[in-house]
Parts: structure tokens; sequence; C-alpha cells
């Protein structure tokens, strides 16, 4: 999957969860600079994104994440494993 | 099925909780949903668990509005700060604990007298809680009990050893159901059950614990969100109450007009007739917890029943409350059980091994619930049951009779035919009736029929039992309750009527009866009593109104029939009716007035 791809599904998730059909967001999007992303909109998200692309974050391995950037490059990671 | 199209049973977990905003905005905008109030009180973060609450009792007719405790304290904002709680007013308090809220297990060596202290002195906690409800706002409480720890640290032993907290969860988990049994304002919502359905290790969410406090998967979460919306459905009078076999494939194997009675499938011989044996014996057992049994099938009528002749049928025609077998569509036949009856088909679930009747009757019937149960009857039950359809906040005396109950009406039915002269046939019923104002006795009682009425129901104004015991105190209301028996039976108590007193003028704010006794001119007896009650009590007049609802038009010339005289119509369709005491004699001739020794 193309990173492309992957910020378009993650994108999805993100429409989907903040009910904003028009939502667009980048890998600089974060908690900081996008409205509403409170922490139980993040988790939300988080087990959305996990349900979508069966995956599970490990503990320890969100905490790290500083904006949509590295969420990505972590779930390539993670679907690269499972291949 | 609504005209939105959602039904939240079908769809996989993933779409809910990612479609979740939409979904409550679709929902929300249904027609006439029902305010209530839900404060849940919560030992790990209930967010989520809310969400899908939410969503659930909006797709019930519910608009709910929420308050959530902060983290953990559901203990300190029910007994030591409890203003907020008691600002929101809620309807139910629900709280959310789990095995992780046991302050201290027994030690491992611990005594049988040790553990049971122990087990004692974390029960006073809730104790102390579900008390300081009661006396401060007076709702109900929904609280769980807890499911089994995740580590079974002493393996087997830790269930028998008295120090194992296996055992320890199954001792507290004792007390609570026994708290319940003695206290009809406090319901246990069995997580217990419901974790061990999912399985444990599907149920704990370790890295969403440490991370947010979130202790379950969201698929546990759904669960519990699924369940407690079966409970509220249940204390708010929405529970099921009818269930629709279809025969052939249904309730036996084969086709019953083909093969012929002989060699229908059921009893003990081969492995298929062993599961629609076993499939029979579990609607036995839910008839006999009060759910009315209804048959719905293409056949021949004769040789349907022969199906109930089968030395091997659990099921007999005597537990049928209604039974059409002929070549109608299946839709056209529910709409006549559901008169016959006298119940809502939104009390109606439907089960057919057919998909195409399945399809005809959930598109053609609203508010059928018509469970997809496949063809495989090894697995009819447990679909019939995830879909908890006949949850009951309480068990009474009146659920366990009811089916017998309608069972005795059919009779009545057959034996109305025999009389010409209607009042004849009244006579011959000899009834009695017992009409006295509210008292604590039967208030739950009371509660449980004014929630639950549709039909026979003027206003289908809804109360809490703490409303109505609010009722009790109130010098200002008339509320009485009747009773009626015959020599059929007794029918227990089935009609409601209450009245606010406003200077000589009784504002009738409740008048209900069950549908098993109507036309029993017990609405006259019940006429008679509040016109010499509220006379005894200086009023002059009596305002009743008729307030339609989809489900009650058959009382719409309710207060004409008795005489009441037409005062206005108002703008919502509601029609108002008065009746002068001073003009009124007596109704009722054909129940006998039972008068109650009352003690000084």
């Amino acid at each position: 999957m193309s990173s492309e791809d992957l910020l378009a599904g993650v994108q999805d998730v993100f429409r989907d969860v903040f009910d904003e059909p028009e939502m667009i967001i980048t890998r600089h999007s974060s908690a900081d600079n996008v409205e509403d992303w409170d922490s139980l909109t993040h988790v939300n998200l988080v087990t959305a994104i996990e349900k979508k692309y069966k995956v599970k974050f490990a503990l320890g391995e969100l905490q790290e994440l500083k904006d949509v950037g590295e969420l990505l490059d972590l779930l390539a990671k993670k679907l690269a494993a499972k291949a | 099925m609504s005209r939105d199209g959602i039904d939240l049973a079908t769809l996989p977990l993933d779409e809910v909780l990612s479609k979740r905003k939409a979904l409550r905005r679709k929902l929300s905008a249904r027609e006439g949903l029902r305010p209530i109030r839900i404060a849940v009180l919560g030992g790990s973060t209930t967010n989520e668990v809310v969400d899908f609450l939410e969503l659930w009792l909006l797709q019930s007719g519910f608009a709910p509005a929420f308050y959530q405790s902060e983290y953990g304290r559901y203990y300190v904002e029910a007994v030591h700060d409890a203003a907020n709680l008691v600002a929101f007013n809620p309807d139910i308090v629900y709280i959310h604990t789990s095995y992780r809220n046991i302050e201290t297990f027994a030690p491992l060596q611990a005594t049988e007298t040790e553990v049971s202290e122990q087990v004692q002195q974390e029960f006073r906690r809730y104790q102390q809680i579900w008390n300081s409800i009661e006396r401060q706002i007076g709702c109900l409480v929904i609280q769980n009990n807890s499911e089994f720890p995740p580590y079974q640290v002493l393996g087997n032993l830790d269930a028998t050893q008295p120090g194992g907290h296996t055992r320890f969860v199954t001792q507290l988990n004792l007390e609570f159901a026994r708290a319940a049994a003695a206290n009809p304002k406090l319901v246990i919502q069995d997580v217990c059950s419901l974790s061990a359905r999912l399985g444990l290790d599907r149920w704990f969410d370790w890295q969403r614990y440490f991370s947010y406090k979130v202790l379950t998967t969201a698929e546990a979460s759904m669960a519990m969100a699924v369940s407690l919306n079966a409970l509220i459905r249940g204390i708010y009078g929405k529970t099921r109450k009818v269930l629709v076999l279809d025969l052939d494939n249904t309730l036996w194997g084969g086709v019953i007009g083909d093969d012929g009675v002989d060699k229908i499938a059921i009893g003990r011989e081969t492995p298929l007739a062993e599961a629609y044996t076993a499939f029979q014996e579990y609607c036995l057992t839910l008839r006999e917890r009060g759910v009315l049994l209804a048959v719905c099938s293409k056949n021949d009528e004769e040789v349907a029943k022969q199906g109930f002749q089968h030395p091997d049928s659990i099921l007999r025609l005597e537990h049928i409350s209604c039974f059409k077998a002929n070549w109608n569509p299946k839709h056209e036949n529910i709409a006549l059980i559901a008169k016959e009856l006298n119940l809502g088909v939104d009390s109606f679930v439907f089960v057919d091994d057919n998909p195409a009747e399945r399809a005809i009757v959930a598109g053609q019937v609203d508010g059928v619930a018509v469970p997809e149960i496949g063809n495989d009857v090894a697995a009819y039950a447990t679909i019939i049951e995830a879909g908890r359809y006949f949850e009951q906040p309480s068990f009474s005396k009146e659920d366990k009779e009811r089916a017998a109950l309608y069972q005795e009406n059919s009779e009545r039915a057959a034996f109305e035919s025999k009389f010409a002269d209607y009042g004849e046939y009244l006579d011959s019923l000899e009834m009695t009736a017992e009409i006295e104002p509210f008292n604590r006795l039967y208030i739950e009682r009371i509660t449980q029929l004014t929630n639950k009425t549709n039909q026979f129901n003027l206003t289908t104004k809804r109360y809490t039992l703490a409303a109505m015991e609010a009722v009790l105190q109130d010098r200002s209301s008339i509320g009485l309750y009747g009773k009626l028996s015959d020599r059929f039976g007794d029918n227990g108590l089935i009609s409601v009527v209450l009245g606010r007193k406003d200077g000589t003028v009784l504002e009738i704010e409740l008048w209900l009866m069950s549908c098993r006794v109507l036309k029993r001119d017990m609405e006259l007896a019940m006429l008679d009593e509040l016109v010499a009650r509220a006379q005894a009590a200086g009023i002059r007049l009596l305002r009743g109104r008729y307030m339609p609802t989809k489900k009650n038009g058959m009382v719409a010339d309710h207060y004409q029939k008795l005489g009441f005289a037409p005062e206005a119509t108002l703008e919502d369709g509601s029609a108002v009716y008065t009746l002068e005491i001073a003009a009124y004699s007596p109704r009722n001739t054909h129940i006998k007035m039972m008068e109650l020794v009352h003690e000084q």
C-alpha cells in the first residue's frame, strides 16, 4: 500500500469518527491543530484504525507519536510486518 | 425495521465504532423519542460504553441525556459529593464497576470467616452507594455484578480456596443477587455471564486500560451497552411479549403436509429430531416465564395441528395462545394474531426458517422483531437469546401467570358465544372486583402496569417507581387500582386510575387497563368508585383527556361511552371531556364489589 493510499484510508477513518465528510488531514495534523481532537476522540480514532487495518498498537507506541505522519509510519511498519 | 433503514444489530462492530457520530445524527432524527436521563458512575473510563448505549437507546425510541462521574469516582460522587449527580436529576443511575474496583481481597490463607467478613466489607461500600442514591434521588439503580478476574493465580483452586480471587468474586456477586432480590429499585446487570459469553480474554484490554483506563475491548463495551439497553427497555415496559413461530423446519423437521405426521423430525431418534426437541423445550421455558407462543404457518390447519399431537412433541396445542395455519400471507396472519391477543405487533418476535417469509414480515410489519435465525435448528435458540427480546427487570407472579391467563381468555371467548345476551354472559362469569386506593403492597405492580400498557391507556403517561411512590404521600391525588377475578381464575391487578385535585375539579391523569379484561364492564366499576371517592373529597367535576398514540385508538371514545361531555380539542390532537358528579348514578351491574376490611 502506497503512503498516499494509507493517508487516504486514515483520512476516511477521521472523516467517519468526526462525522465531517469533507475533512482533510495531512501528515502534519495533530491533536494540537485539529479542533475537537480530545482524549476521548483519540481513543475512538485509535480503536477504529486498529479495527480497520486489523493491527494492535503496543503499549507505549502511541505515546511517542507527535502527528499523523508518525502514526502513518508506525502503521506502515505494522502492516509490512504482517505481510 | 425503520424507515431510515438502520438496524444496529446487523452492523459490524467496526462500522458502529467508526460511524458512531453519523449513526447518532440519523437515529436522533427519528420521531417520538422519549427523553430519559441516565447517570453513569464509573470505576473505570465509561465513555465508550455510554457512546454505544446512546445509539442503542436511540434505536429503542429513547432520547437519552447522560451524566458521567469523574474517572473512578463512583463511590465518592454517590456518597460524599453528590451535588452534581442530584442536580442532574437522573431517571436511572448506572454503577459501572469491575473486579478492579474490589479494594481488598481476602489474604491467600484466609479462613471461611475471614473471607466472608472481607466480602461483607466490600459489599457494604456498595450498599452505602445504593442507600445514598435512594435517599438523595430515589430513582432506580442498575449495578453490574463482577466479571471473574483475568488471572487464576491459584489455578483451579482459585475458585474453591477461601483466599481465591475467583471465589471472592463469586461470593460478592451472590451478595449483589440477594440485595437485588430484596430491593425492587436495584437491578443487577449480569456482567459475570456477559463476560463469560464473550470470553474473558476478549473482554479485558490491557493496552487500553493502562493507556486510557478503558478496561474492556470495544466488543465488550458494545455487549454491555446491548445488555443495558435490553434492561432499560424492560424497565420502561418495552419488552417483547409474544414469540410467533412457523412450523415446518422451525418447530419440527420436514413438511408435515407432504411427509405426514409420522415422518416429521421430533423426538430422540436422530440428531435432527433431538435438535428440534431441544428448540421446542426452549420455547416452552419461554412460555413458562410469561412469553406467549403463537403459530403462524402456511399449512392446512387440521394437518398442522396433528404435529402437536405427535407423541414426542414437547409443545401441545394448549401451549399456543393463538394458532393461524392457512394459506394467507404471513403478515396478514400476524395482524390477526395481534388483534386476537390484544397486543401490538411491536411486542412480537417472528421466527421462521424461510428467509423469504422473514423478509416479507420484516418489510410489511412495522416494529416486529425478525431475528436472522438461518436454517440450522441447533442455532435458533442462541440467536433468539442474543436479541435479548424478553428481558424483564423483575419477575412478578403476574408474569408467570400471564400465559395461563391468556389461555383462560380464549376459553372465555368460546364460552361467550353460548349466550344470546351479552349481559347474561357477563353475569355467568361471576366477577368480583377489588377497587381501592394505591397502597405500598401493590405500588410496584401499579408502576409496571402503567409503564407497559399501550392500548387501553388514555394518556400513555409513564411513571417511575419513585414517582408512583410519591403519589402515595400526596393528599391532592386520588389513585385507584382495580383487581378482577372470575370463575376461571384471578386476573390480578389490571386497572389503574389516577386523578389530581384542582379545587373542585379532578384532573384524570391516568386511566389504563390490561387488555385481557376488555369488554367486562370493569371501566364502569372503576368509574363508580372514582366518583364515590371524588365526591367524598369535595370534587364536583371530573375532567379526563384522551391523548391519541399509534396504539390507543381503541379508547378514543372511552369518555363518551362513559357519559362524559366533550369540552375541547387541543392543538396536539388530544380531546378533553368532563363529567358532572351531581348528575351521576352508578353504572356497574355485572361485577360484584369486594369490600376490604380496613385496619384502623
